[in-house]
This record gives C-alpha cells, sequence and structure tokens, in this order.
C-alpha cells in the first residue's frame, strides 16, 4: 500500500528524515517506535504533506502513485488519514458539520452523491458508540473545551467515520490515562480492516499492548534502525531504545 | 498554503459587478440649493419635506468632513457627484408587470425577483434601484394586518402625518456631516410602520442597487413599531464594478415604543474595490434606533463584506426603563478596503440592557477598526452591558484596531468588557486540509465558525446568504 524509499526531509532547513525506507502492507498494523526527536511526528508529517516539511531525496508511493505529489486534501481524500497528537481546535464550527464536510468532500472525489444531513447524523451516531462518545460532542465546536481523553477519542471517532485506507496514528496514546487508553484501542481495533493498513507512531510500549501489531519499527536518526515482531516492542520496553541507537547506522532489516 | 492558490482564489471576481443598460433621468452634476429643490420638485413633495432639506443643507454648509475615523480616502469632491439618478419611468406604475424588464432582469439576476409568486416566502421585499424605489411587493398583504410597507416617496405623499412625526426624531437633520448630506438630497428609501399589537406577519426587506455611474445613493430608512408592535427588517445591498468610487451616504431611524421591538439586519455587499483598492463605494451610513417605550427591543445585526470604506455605528439609545439593544456584528476587510465599525449604547432609562458582540476579519491590507461607546447616564439605575469584541487576522499585511469607549455615571450599572485577536492558524488549515477539505473550504468554515456568534442572530433564510457572501468575499486570501 506504501512504500517509501530513502526519505530525506528537513523541517525549518534541519534534517530530520536521512533516508528512511518503510514498507507498509494492508490488513496489517505496523508500530513505528522510537526516542524523542528520531523524527517521528517528522515522518507523519510528510505523509500527510504539511506545509514547512520539505521532502529533499526519495520517494513515497501510495497505492502506486506518487504520494508527495499530492495536495494534503487530495492525500486525504485518497484514503490517507492522520490522528494529531494535539488535535486542533476550531470554535464555532460543530463536530458533525466538519464532520459532513469532510465525508463529503470525500465521496465527491470518488464519484458519489453526497450524503444528506438526516443520513449522515444517522451514520454518525453510529460511529460515535464505536469510541464510547456521548452524541452531545457531535454538536459542540469542534475540540473546544475537550478535555486531552475527548480530544483522541474524537480523532479515532473521525477516523471511523472516513474509513481511510491508510491510518497514521501519532502519538494517540499521550496524555491518556488508561480507561481512555483502552476506549481508543478498542475503537482502533475494531477498526482493523483487510484493506486497510494502520501506522502507530509511539513512544511507549503501553498502546501495543491494547492493539497488538504485525510489525514494529524502530526509528532513530531519521531512519528505520530495525523492523520485528510485536515481540521487538517488547525487547525495547524492557531495555530501551540505547542498545538500537548503538547499532543505527548499520542495522537495518526489512520485513 | 500554497501562495498559488491563494492568489487565484482572492483575485475572484465580484459577482454582482455587472452595469445594466437604462436609461435615467438625472439631475446636473453638484449640489446648490437649486438641486435641492429640484430633487423635491422631482418627487412632487409637500412644503414641510422641502423645508427640512433646506435646513439641512443649510446646516450642511457650515459643517466640515470629520476625520476621527480610522480610514483613509482622497478628498471627496461633493461637486462632481450626481445626486439623483432615476431609471425614467415612462408612466405611473399599478402593477408590478409595469417595471422596466430590463430593471427586473437586473433584480432576477441579483437573485431578488420581483413576481412575488416567485418570491422567497414570507419576505416582502422594496426594491431601490439608484435613487428611486421601483417596486415594493407584497404591499397588499401586508396592509390587511394594518402594516404600511412602502418607499419613502410614496411615504411623504400617502402618510405626511406620520413622516413629519417621526422623520428626523433620531436622527436629527444637525446630526453629522453625511447624515445632514443626507437630509438635504435624500431620494428614495423605505418605509415602514407596524401598528400597535400587530406582529408583522412577514420579514420585509430592502434591496438597494446603484447602477448609473458617478451617482451618489442617498435614501432614508425609517421604521415605527407602535406599542407592543414587533418587525424583522432585512437590508441587502449591491452595486456594479466601476473604477470610480461612489459615494453611499444613508440614514436609517428606528423608533420602537412600548413593549416593542425591532429587528434590523443587514448584509451589505457594495462593491468593495478590486484587489488593488481600485474603485468600490464610500458607505458613510448613520443608523440608530430610539428604545423609546419601556420594555422595547431594538437589535441591529449587520454582516458587513463590501465596500471600499466602511463608516458605519448603528445605535441604540435605551431611553423606556427595561429597554433592551443590542449589535451583532461582522465586519470584513480584504485587499485594501477599510472598516470602521462598531456602535453606541445609551442607556437612559432604568434596568436597560445592551449586548454588543462584534467580530472583525482583516485580511489582504484590509485595515478594521472596531469603535464603540457605551454611555451609562446618571438615571440609568441598574443598566448593564455585555460588549465582546474579536479580531481575526488573515495574513501578515492587515490590521485591526479596537477603540472602546465607556462612560458610565451611575454605580449601579455593571459594564463587562471582552477582546480577543488571534490569527487563523496554519495549525487549523492543515488540520482541516488532513480531513479532505480545499484550502478554500478550511478558510471559509474556520472564519464562518468565527462568525457563528453573529449568523445566529440573522433570519434564517438569510444565515445561509451570509455564510455564502463570507466563503465568496474572503477564501484564500490567507497569506
Amino acid at each position: 500500500m506504501l512504500k517509501i524509499k530513502g526519505l530525506h526531509a528537513t523541517v525549518g532547513g534541519k534534517a530530520i528524515l536521512k533516508g528512511l525506507d518503510l514498507e507498509v502492507k494492508a490488513g496489517a498494523v505496523h508500530a513505528i517506535m522510537g526516542p524523542n526527536g528520531s523524527g517521528k511526528s517528522t515522518l507523519s508529517y510528510v505523509l500527510a504533506g504539511r506545509e514547512g516539511y520539505a521532502v529533499t531525496e526519495g520517494s513515497a508511493t501510495y497505492q502506486g502513485a506518487d504520494l508527495l505529489a499530492m495536495a494534503p486534501e487530495v492525500r486525504a481524500r485518497e484514503g490517507v488519514f492522520l490522528a494529531f497528537q494535539y488535535p486542533v481546535e476550531i470554535p464555532g464550527v460543530s463536530n458533525k458539520y466538519f464532520l459532513k464536510a469532510a465525508y463529503n468532500a470525500q465521496r465527491k472525489h470518488r464519484g458519489e452523491p453526497e450524503m444528506d444531513a438526516g443520513a449522515f447524523l444517522k451514520f454518525i451516531k453510529e460511529k460515535a458508540k464505536l469510541v464510547e462518545m456521548d452524541p452531545s460532542f457531535l454538536n459542540r465546536s469542534v475540540n473546544e473545551g475537550f478535555s486531552g481523553g475527548e480530544k483522541k477519542r474524537n480523532e479515532i471517532l473521525q477516523l471511523a467515520v472516513l474509513e481511510p485506507k491508510l491510518a497514521l496514528l501519532d502519538e494517540t496514546d499521550s496524555g491518556l490515562d488508561i480507561d481512555a487508553l483502552k476506549i481508543v484501542a478498542n475503537g482502533i481495533n475494531k477498526l482493523r480492516h483487510p484493506a486497510r493498513a494502520v501506522v502507530l507512531v509511539t513512544h511507549y510500549q503501553r498502546l501495543l499492548d491494547y492493539i497488538v501489531p504485525d510489525f514494529v519499527h524502530v526509528l532513530s536518526g531519521g531512519r528505520i534502525v530495525k523492523s520485528g515482531g510485536k515481540e521487538l516492542a517488547l525487547q525495547l520496553e524492557k531495555e530501551g531504545y540505547g542498545w538500537i541507537e548503538d547499532q543505527s547506522g548499520t542495522a537495518r532489516v526489512t520485513v | 498554503m500554497a501562495n498559488q492558490d491563494l492568489k487565484e482564489l482572492a483575485d475572484r471576481e465580484y459577482k454582482y459587478g455587472f452595469k445594466s443598460e437604462i436609461e435615467t433621468d438625472q439631475v446636473p452634476r453638484g449640489l446648490n440649493e437649486e438641486t435641492v429643490r429640484l430633487i423635491s420638485k422631482k418627487k412632487e413633495e409637500p412644503a414641510f419635506m422641502l423645508a427640512w432639506r433646506l435646513k439641512a443643507y443649510k446646516h450642511w454648509l457650515g459643517m466640515t468632513e470629520p476625520t476621527w475615523a480610522a480610514v483613509h480616502y482622497p478628498k471627496i469632491d461633493y461637486q462632481n457627484v450626481i445626486y439623483y439618478s432615476a431609471p425614467k419611468a415612462k408612466k405611473k406604475l399599478n402593477s408590478m408587470d409595469e417595471v422596466d424588464p430590463e430593471i427586473r432582469a437586473t433584480f432576477e439576476k441579483l437573485g431578488i425577483p420581483l413576481e412575488e409568486q416567485k418570491m422567497l416566502s414570507n419576505v416582502a421585499v422594496d426594491a431601490v434601484f439608484d435613487s428611486v424605489s421601483v417596486a415594493t411587493t407584497f404591499r397588499k398583504t401586508l396592509a390587511e394586518a394594518g402594516v404600511i410597507f412602502c418607499s419613502f416617496s410614496d411615504a411623504v405623499k400617502e402618510y405626511p402625518e406620520l413622516l413629519e412625526k417621526y422623520l428626523g426624531s433620531v436622527v436629527p437633520y444637525t446630526d453629522n456631516f453625511f447624515a445632514t448630506l443626507n437630509s438635504a438630497v435624500f431620494s428614495d428609501g423605505s418605509f415602514c410602520y407596524i401598528p400597535k399589537g400587530v406582529k408583522c406577519p412577514m420579514e420585509l426587506s430592502t434591496y438597494f442597487r446603484i447602477n448609473a455611474k458617478d451617482t451618489g445613493q442617498f435614501e432614508r430608512t425609517l421604521i415605527v413599531a407602535d406599542e407592543g408592535a414587533s418587525v424583522s427588517y432585512l437590508e441587502g445591498c449591491t452595486a456594479p464594478m466601476r473604477d470610480e468610487n461612489q459615494l453611499h451616504a444613508a440614514v436609517v431611524e428606528l423608533v420602537a415604543m412600548g413593549d416593542a421591538s425591532i429587528k434590523y439586519s443587514t448584509i451589505q455587499n457594495w462593491y468593495p474595490g478590486d484587489k488593488n483598492g481600485k474603485g468600490g463605494i464610500y458607505n458613510f451610513v448613520t443608523k440608530r434606533g430610539k428604545c423609546a417605550g419601556a420594555r422595547s427591543k431594538i437589535s441591529w445585526t449587520q454582516v458587513e463584506t463590501g465596500s471600499a470604506i466602511t463608516w458605519k455605528y448603528p445605535s441604540c439609545i435605551l431611553l423606556g426603563d427595561e429597554s433592551v439593544g443590542e449589535f451583532y456584528s461582522v465586519a470584513l476587510a480584504n485587499h485594501y478596503q477599510q472598516a470602521d465599525t462598531g456602535t453606541k449604547m445609551i442607556h437612559i432609562g432604568k434596568n436597560t440592557k445592551s449586548t454588543i458582540i462584534s467580530k472583525g476579519i482583516s485580511a489582504g491590507h484590509g485595515q478594521n477598526a472596531y469603535r464603540g461607546q457605551v454611555r451609562i447616564a446618571k438615571s440609568a439605575v441598574g443598566a448593564r452591558n455585555y460588549s465582546q469584541c474579536d479580531s481575526l487576522l488573515l495574513g501578515d499585511e492587515c490590521g485591526a484596531h479596537t477603540f472602546p469607549s465607556l462612560e458610565v455615571k451611575n454605580t449601579s450599572a455593571t459594564v463587562e468588557h471582552e477582546a480577543s485577536t488571534s490569527k487563523i492558524g496554519e495549525d487549523q488549515l492543515f488540520y482541516l486540509r488532513q480531513r479532505g477539505l480545499s484550502a478554500e473550504d478550511a478558510v471559509g468554515m474556520i472564519v464562518n465558525g468565527f462568525c457563528k456568534q453573529v449568523f445566529n442572530e440573522l433570519p434564517l433564510e438569510f444565515a445561509v446568504e451570509a455564510h455564502k457572501l463570507m466563503n465568496i468575499s474572503l477564501e484564500g486570501s490567507v497569506g
């Protein structure tokens, strides 16, 4: 589904990604782990097309097309979804209005008719149950006055509504207490699908207790320095990132 | 956001900029006593009207143009303006079918059909083209309810006693430079009277269109809601794209008697000039309402997206005890537009209450100023005011300014003022685009969210319009 080859990217002139290779398969859950500053969030933003994240070298192919050549909204409509580490507040815009606009933008892109307000409301109410969200949140302004946990849940609600093919989750576990973490993980698990790839970007192994990944990759110094199965995450939890960083630049395992 | 997209969006054309080819009857360029007399004569006005105009004209000669507003423009040559321009009428119209087809087509094109069967349900329209009212719909239906809704010219002839009583009772002819000029040369406008205890059965609206070149538009609106009456009124405005600036100096007076309520909404979309600041309407407007009776209420809602310069402060004089004044405003200044707008709330009666919600949006090189005054007189025991002024900046070259003024002479009063200035965030834009919205839809959504408190106050039919207008007027103006 997604093939990244030799990706180099800079932020504010500073090189962050330095030759990253990664292949993500449909139906699989990939976890990308790494210490702070290793480039995890940069990778998410580069794939989503955020301004200021400049690709200087390498490629990213999504469903056979050049992902990096697409505008951010086109990537989104083609099924690339980024759950933000820090979801943004949009005052005065109701959650349901926002979701409907996003959902219909996607449908329009696919040449499908837009869904009307009544049908859409029924549809999102079902989806809200998935993340155990009170329907009253649908009428509130996007993320405004939401707690950290509610914001993260709202991201997963959007994920559920937009049904992307490639879901990138950036530190979705950060700032969540254990109950909220379980709800969020549970929501993500329900969205696992043979046609959908999930990329979890996380610093801690904790989330992976609830969402068991098929593949774990370690990002360090702007490159994937080690890949393995779910046991790799446990090893990282036990031994930290130090041992990998020592090998960085030499160890490269592909799956 | 890619600068390329932005530029394309920002350069989008003003949708209502077309001109209509219509034969007009104009007075000669310039202003003198003769012009005033000629206008009055053309309108076949009674003597009191001419006398009032002449008093205003003489007073105006001794006045100087105000310079305190945060707007800059070349000196206006008042002798180079055509003060009266009307489509040539062949005879007096008996029905809507007799309106000049070209004028009808103009309003159709603007989305304001004048045939009643095609109208928005439950909205009566007075259509003002250049200096005169060309059609008022649903007059008969309204008359059955006792409501008078007609052009100002008709009112002068048909209801002279009402006019004489209320004209200038809120905005006297000596009020200010532009209002005084208007008093001397005003050509038409709308008059509305809701009798005691009547709730107006439909929304009333006036649609203003400037068409002729070098013409000033000077209209007056007078709305009187008698005891216990209520009415909701809306005005809309557009003008062709012309390279020259055009002057628009209107006066609106509202009178609400005891327990009466008037809701006045404006969607102002005069031609704002091009992206380099060439052309556009100079909009110098005086709007004031008087809550004359106890428990009366006047509510102003305005969405100001047009005009090169906007100078406008819809105000309320809260005379009656427990009367209520409200001001909800969205003002947009894009490209080289300048807006200096706000309100005055003058509390005189006991337990009077006012609310001010002002949302200013600046984009491109636009400059937006909020100027507000809350005055609590000694007599206004228990008066309350709440003001909120928010500014949103799109880009680095625009400006937002706030000039609030408070004058409290009664210690039992409660006055609250909140203000904020924010910049549209790259993070907000990216967030929305990541969910599949185009850059322009994302900007539109953020700005509409910012304006929501005000749009909520508009009558439903027009809230949708305002939403769309906002998107058209500023999409992509982010830098």
